[in-house]
């Protein structure tokens, strides 16, 4: 592999479609699968935009932002509306890990007096 | 951002003129010509279906100067349709009968015989449409025109790129987006938007570098929208791309884009697009009387080729009619996605 300046590069993620080198049926399956996952439905397409979004910043896939970010755009969200998407990512992981707090309380609970 | 900016002409940029904006379209790289993306499609040479709308460009001066316009408008151009192009124009649209009349400019209001093309435009059967900034209609010289469109059952397709300030002033200017809403309101208590006949259609293009989404899903989140925020109404809503022309292209220049931007328009080439894009059915006539296969050709300086006149003053509807359509790597442009008119998606 040729010397890269980064390990992730925008150019990689019109590639995605290459995955089917390996395991074809495999990779047929997710992308119609996820070309699913993405159409109008009970939730609008703008509506999964938008969750797709936050879970790229949950996940921090620089590709999925990079996609979701456009997407989101074209799909008619704001800069507002993408803004606390996000935060309700940040939100979540944040919780996450206070929540984990009660295990510590539990632990203090046990071992101390 | 400013309210009003000096155009590209203004500013003596070199993009200013077509033939600087066409070399530079041409030197992007692109996977294939748009030649050959219509040989794919089974659509090269690609012709007229039937002429069913008279475009005429009646001048560039406009009150607005958005970031986007295809056609480098504002308060600084003088370009203004004379009289005989005029004449010329109700000639042949009254001659070849064709059914539709699409007034568009700059902010085609400012010109002094606006009103005149309206009433005799209608008087001859034709179905006309109004292309509209919201905020010309607004000055105190214009204000009388509303009622004048109403009364003649004039469509009006206005432009409002979003339901909200932050980007309608992005893309239009400072205010911009606030005096639209005073122009939406006005129209409706006229009954356009709520009152048969009287249709008002908006038009929205990105605010960026990226593709209009579907126009349906968008219809109904601006609806919903300006309704719940503003108890605003109207009728579709046209989803345009943005053409990278005139003050797009330079925007484009500016951020380093203009390859990323047109490779992304060629490889969202949609052959069911292409098969409607409006220069099929559109004759666009420019402020001097030279014809258009479309208003983008216009403002690249790129009139209709081949063996036909090149003034409505010689227009043969025939012959026009059998024309091979000029075509370059901006109509990309109309081509992807969903495609793009003046009437919106086409695909």
């Amino acid at each position: 592999m040729p010397d890269r300046p980064h390990y992730y590069h925008r150019h990689d993620l019109p590639r995605f479609g290459e995955i089917e080198r390996g395991a074809p049926d495999l990779a047929r399956k997710f992308f119609a699968w996820y070309n699913a996952v993405f159409a109008e439905g009970t939730l609008s397409a703008r509506e999964k935009a938008l969750i797709a979004l936050a879970v790229a910043h949950a996940v921090q896939c620089p590709y999925c932002i990079d996609a979701y970010s456009k997407d989101a755009l074209e799909k008619g969200s704001n800069l507002d509306q993408m803004t606390e998407a996000v935060h309700v990512a940040a939100a979540i992981r944040g919780g996450a890990s206070l929540v984990h707090g009660v295990q510590m309380l539990n632990h203090v609970d046990d071992l101390g007096m | 951002m400013a309210r009003v900016l000096p155009t590209l002409r203004k500013q003596g940029a070199p993009l200013a003129d077509g033939a600087a904006q066409r070399a530079r379209l041409d030197a992007v790289p692109l996977p294939r010509s748009f030649a050959e993306a219509l040989r794919s499609a089974n659509l090269y040479p690609l012709r007229p279906t039937a002429i069913e709308i008279l475009q005429i460009n009646v001048g560039k001066r406009c009150n607005q100067t958005c970031r986007h316009c295809h056609v480098d408008a504002g308060p600084d151009r003088a370009e203004v349709m004379p009289r005989a192009v005029i004449e010329a124009c109700l000639g042949f649209l009254e001659r070849a009968r064709i059914p539709a009349l699409d007034i568009t400019g700059g902010a085609p209001e400012l010109h002094p015989d606006f009103r005149e093309i309206v009433t005799r435009g209608t008087a001859l059967g034709t179905h006309v449409m109004h292309r509209c900034n919201l905020t010309a209609i607004l000055l105190p010289n214009y204000a009388d025109i509303p009622e004048l469109l109403a009364a003649q059952r004039v469509e009006i397709i206005a432009s409002l790129p979003y339901y909200q300030a932050r980007e309608t002033d992005a893309q239009r200017g400072e205010g911009v987006f606030a005096e639209s809403l005073v122009g939406l309101r006005r129209l409706n208590a006229l009954g356009y938007g709520r009152a048969a006949g009287l249709a008002l259609n908006l038009v929205t293009n990105p605010v960026g570098t990226f593709l209009p989404g579907d126009q349906t899903a968008l219809e109904r989140d601006w609806k919903r929208e300006l309704k719940r925020r503003y108890d605003v109404d109207f009728d579709h809503l046209y989803t345009i791309t943005n053409m990278p022309i005139s003050r797009f292209l330079a925007f484009l220049e500016q951020r380093g884009r203009t390859a990323d931007y047109l490779t992304m328009l060629a490889n969202a080439f949609n052959p069911a697009a292409a098969a409607g894009v409006m220069c099929r059915t559109t004759l666009s006539v420019g402020w001097d009387g030279t014809l258009y296969d479309c208003d983008f050709n216009q403002m690249l300086e790129l009139p209709v080729a081949g063996d036909v006149a090149r003034t409505i003053f010689e227009a043969d509807l025939a012959a026009l009619a059998g024309r091979e359509i000029a075509t370059g790597p901006h109509c990309f442009g109309c081509t992807a996605g969903a495609g793009s008119s003046c009437g919106g998606a086409v695909a």
